[in-house]
């Protein structure tokens, strides 16, 4: 398995791309012969750009012949969560709404991966409108879990997950609004990173929730996430919450390791209706981190338990505004045959939508209604800086925070589609780090007796993702578990 | 109680397109009149991922209007989206500010017949515009079509206090406040095409009284006439409603122009729930010190100082000074044409009189004008000495209006020079007097009208040259008057 091209990490692809030893027209033929075997089960995506990805192949190859590659992955192919709109390629976000709708430009992280030169194979699966954390809101179809095809790959960047996992791409980019890219690597054995809100430009980015939403990488290997990262970390004009702040070397001191640092372990993490298998696993990591010479803290982040709710009263709050210009008027589908325009506005949502997101719309709806707004929408507000102080004050004690990045290993398609709370109840560990703007990762940590694999999640303080990178580097280098060979 | 013991409580909202180049959130251009849609890009057409960014130049804009205003610029304020749905509103929701405005609580002086008056302006906020919904011809049956251009056009709404008392204060102050945006160069005043709009509140309370009545709110007021008609009108039928034991109730009103009536629009029951919430699209918007400390600085002297000024420098009527300074490069052109005209009080004559009759008919611009302040002192001077009739040198001001050359050749080529020797002009007295014995002697005998037409035998012998206070003096002293 391991000679297979597919099987690369995307650094050592870029490396062999620069040797010559192998052009990217080979690494993007190889990926869609990968694509058509594997994604007829897998079905991560929802549209292949065969002709757009060797196009960007060849010019890759042409570059890297007049040995002017535009980046350190020139050539690399990767995949995009149906998120990030891309110019002449269809964009759905996973919603019927958006049927056929084709964008007239470029989202910012798009421009820069293509600037980078790096093929795009397409556009992949995600819960409608990043709602969701199993796939399964997707309007088309749900994505499976390539370990195990009868599993959800965890959302809602779980096509991305998938794709990574499968080998079907070397990389690609989700958005994490609540875990939406931590949650999926958890599910597949895959690194995710959420940056810091504001380190990686939204414009293009389909908004869920603007205050939370936040586009990242998604790799195999730790040293991809973070060269991945390195492309699309950029100030943009174009983005008013874009931080300026300089690119981060996030490769220089990835292989430093932990010895020295202070590890928080948030207890308020580690709870009941955790998975055995998973807490276990996660133990056995902790002891790792101080094998390898770091030290555990016990530190407490008291208003976790609030976290929840603060999540989902705010993230609908926005979203009920956000998705208010899918209304059939200028793009996307219009209902036929409505007489008149509230017709026109009910038919058109009430069949574009699907059941999840109209729940989210109805719940921030009446979040923000007058005579409600206080008692819902400013209180969670309060509570979010509650809970932002609670990690500014871990941070005066520790240099990051670890713990399991979902309580559960990847369930059973089906298994919570008609429990919306319980399915709510897999962000738990994820969106307090979306509530404060921090950065956060998941690196995968182990596998269950069943063969399903368990992730790590750590935060850390606001732009230290660098750290972040070191100290999951530091833990992959001992296991290696990218290497295990996917069943699928 | 008749209408006569009620008391009219008015407040304004006032929208003023800020005259940007581009809109407040894109680059697109806010030019008037672009075929339909053509200023758009998918920021002001809001696709799907698209975001806001700040045009700077709306907050310097916004900043110069509360100064001038004698507002409190806040350092903080908050940008809200309002929520709603409607065609010609493309994310359904409209980035505004609620309830943390970047300015508050200035206030504007106005001129009223019991003296001058402070008004209090509450609030001025920014936001942006919403495009345009066309339901006419143009429209297949049952379509109504959407242009964008003005989506996302930028609009300064100011909001007063309820502190105007009648139709007329309410004029008053919409004019006092467009000259001031105008002076201030933020706003064009244009309301025929809606660049600067007017909603009123309206209510009603006993004479006396200290508690306001349930208000109305009037829309689609695109002329001070119709501002005041309205008003008017909306009062009375709120004494009306009142008088007949009934009860106002809150509500959006339109002014029907053909009807001269209000009209409900939405009642309070109708109205929408906007669901505001804080932008997060958008940082708190900064108003640093030296942005306000710039705008502090460049900030002109504004109609109501210029017309003190000009009535204590060049000794004008309040009536003339408020002309004259309405418009800044009127008040410019004045000062320009002063320094060469000794008697102020007449070069104002001519400002109303003259020179407005022909800016006005030929519609021309004052930027455009083709003749220099020397030049019209010139004129004025060669009036005041006689050599030419006042109404011969309208005739020469016109031929500078429209031509740009130099008084002194316009009169020599037309000849217009009046003739103000005493010999030449008692030769022609004498000649007239001489060929019409008969019309002296009935005016001897008290027939004093024939003066008149010795007058017109003069001049029409003079050909309209004779200088007026010469042949009059002449002619009553032959006449032994």
């Amino acid at each position: 398995m391991s000679s297979t091209l597919t099987d690369l990490s995307m650094l050592e692809l870029a490396a062999k791309l620069a040797s010559r030893e192998v052009s990217s027209v080979e690494a993007t033929q190889a990926s869609l012969q990968r694509i058509a075997q594997v994604d007829p089960k897998v079905r991560a995506f929802l549209r292949v750009d065969e002709a757009g990805a060797l196009k960007a192949a060849e010019a890759s190859d042409a570059r890297r012949h007049a040995g002017s590659p535009a980046s350190a992955l020139d050539g690399v192919p990767v995949g995009l969560k149906d998120i990030f709109l891309t110019q002449g390629v269809a964009t759905t976000c996973g919603s019927r709404i958006l049927e056929g709708f084709v964008p007239p430009y470029d989202a910012t992280v798009v421009r820069l991966l293509k600037e980078a030169g790096l093929p795009l194979l397409g556009k992949l699966n995600m819960d409608e409108f990043a709602m969701g954390s199993s796939n399964e809101s997707s309007a088309y179809f749900p994505t499976h879990n390539p370990w195990d095809l009868t599993r959800t790959p965890g959302g809602s960047s779980g096509g991305s997950a998938a794709a990574v996992a499968a080998r079907e791409v070397f990389g690609a980019l989700g958005t994490d609004t609540g875990g939406s890219i931590r949650q999926p690597a958890a599910f597949t054995n895959t690194v995710g990173l959420k940056p810091t809100y504001g380190r990686v430009s939204r414009y293009g980015v389909i908004a869920f929730a603007s205050s939370l939403d936040q586009p990242g990488p998604m790799a195999r290997t730790v040293g991809d996430t973070a060269a991945l990262l390195q492309l699309i970390a950029r100030h943009d004009p174009l983005d008013s919450t874009s931080a300026d702040v300089a690119t981060p070397d996030c490769l220089t001191g990835l292989e430093d390791g932990v010895r020295g640092l202070k590890l928080g372990v948030p207890r308020e993490y580690f709870t009941a209706g955790m998975d055995p298998e998973v807490e276990g696993t996660l133990r056995a990591s902790l002891e790792e981190f101080e094998r390898m010479g770091a030290t555990l803290v016990d530190v407490s982040l008291p208003h976790t338990k609030y976290a929840l709710a603060t999540y989902y009263l705010l993230a609908s709050s926005e979203a009920s505004s956000n998705l208010a210009r899918y209304d059939g008027i200028r793009y996307g589908q219009r209902a036929k045959d409505a007489r008149g325009l509230k017709e026109l506005y009910t038919q058109t949502r009430g069949q574009g939508f699907g059941a999840e997101v109209k729940r989210r719309i109805m719940l921030g709806t009446y979040a923000l209604s007058a005579g409600y707004y206080d008692a819902y929408y400013l209180r969670a507000q309060k509570v979010r800086t509650l809970i932002r102080e609670d990690f500014t004050r871990a941070f005066q004690q520790v240099d990051a925070l670890v713990s399991p990045t979902s309580p559960v290993p990847a369930f059973k398609l089906g298994e919570k589609v008609d429990d919306p709370l319980s399915m709510y109840l897999m962000d738990v560990y994820t969106l307090p780090c979306n509530l404060a703007g921090l950065p956060g990762l998941s690196v995968p940590c182990g596998f269950t007796q069943g063969g399903l694999p368990v992730g790590l999640q750590i935060l850390g303080r606001p732009f230290d993702e660098a750290r972040l990178l070191r100290i999951a580097r530091a833990f992959e280098r001992e296991h290696d578990f990218f290497r295990r060979a996917v069943p699928v | 109680m008749p209408l006569s013991d009620f008391q009219t409580v008015i407040g304004l909202e006032v929208h003023a397109q800020l005259l940007t180049q581009s809109k407040i959130f894109c680059g697109c251009s806010t030019a008037f009149g672009a075929e339909p849609n053509h200023h758009t890009c998918p920021v002001c057409l809001g696709m799907p991922g698209v975001l806001p960014v700040l045009n700077q130049r709306v907050v310097e804009y916004a900043v110069r209007t509360g100064l001038a205003l004698g507002c409190t610029v806040k350092p903080t304020s908050v940008w809200s989206r309002k929520n709603y749905f409607y065609p010609d509103l493309p994310k359904g929701y409209q980035i505004t500010q609620y309830d943390q405005p970047i300015c508050e609580w200035g206030e504007l002086v106005i001129d009223t017949p019991s003296g001058e008056k402070t008004v209090r302006v509450r609030r001025i906020h920014l936001e942006e515009d919403a495009g345009k919904s066309v339901h006419d011809a143009s429209a297949s049956a049952g379509q109504s079509l959407v242009d964008l251009n003005r989506a996302g056009v930028p609009l300064m709404e100011i909001v007063s206090e309820p502190d105007l008392r009648d139709a007329d204060e309410a004029v008053e102050y919409l004019k006092v406040l467009r000259d001031v945006l105008v002076y201030l160069g933020v706003n064009d005043g244009n309301l025929e095409e809606g660049s600067f709009r007017c909603d009123a509140n309206v209510s009603v309370m006993p004479k006396g009284s200290t508690t306001y009545g349930q208000r109305c709110e009037l829309k689609n007021l695109n002329s001070f006439r119709f501002l005041k008609q309205a008003i008017e009108y909306e009062a009375a039928r709120q004494v009306d409603v009142l008088e007949s034991g009934g009860k106002v109730d809150q509500e959006t009103r339109l002014w029907d122009v053909n009807k001269g009536v209000t009209r409900s629009m939405r009642s309070k029951e109708d109205a929408h729930d906007y669901r505001y919430f804080p932008e997060p699209d958008l940082q708190p918007l900064i108003v640093s010190d030296a942005l306000r400390d710039a705008q502090a600085k460049s900030l002109p002297e504004l109609p109501r100082a210029k017309r003190t000024r000009f009535m204590g420098q060049y000794g004008l009527p309040a009536y003339d000074a408020r002309i004259l300074t309405a418009e800044r490069p009127l008040a410019d052109f004045f000062e320009a044409c002063a320094v060469h005209v000794p008697d102020a009080k007449k070069l104002s004559n001519w400002f109303l009189g003259e020179l407005s009759r022909l800016l006005k008919e030929e519609g021309t611009p004052l930027s455009a004008l083709r003749f220099t302040p020397a030049q019209l002192g010139e004129l004025l001077a060669t009036v005041e000495k006689g050599t030419v009739s006042a109404n011969a040198g309208k005739d020469v001001l016109g031929e500078m209006f429209r031509t740009g050359r130099a008084p002194a050749d316009i009169i020599a080529e037309k000849g217009l020079a009046q003739v103000s020797d005493v010999g030449a002009v008692e030769a022609v007295v004498d000649d007239i007097l001489a060929k019409n014995a008969g019309e002296v002697e009935k005016y001897k005998a008290g027939k004093k009208s024939v003066y008149g037409f010795f007058v017109g035998q003069v001049m029409k012998a003079m050909k309209g040259k004779g200088n007026p206070g010469l042949v009059n003096e002449l002619l009553k002293k032959k006449l032994g008057d």
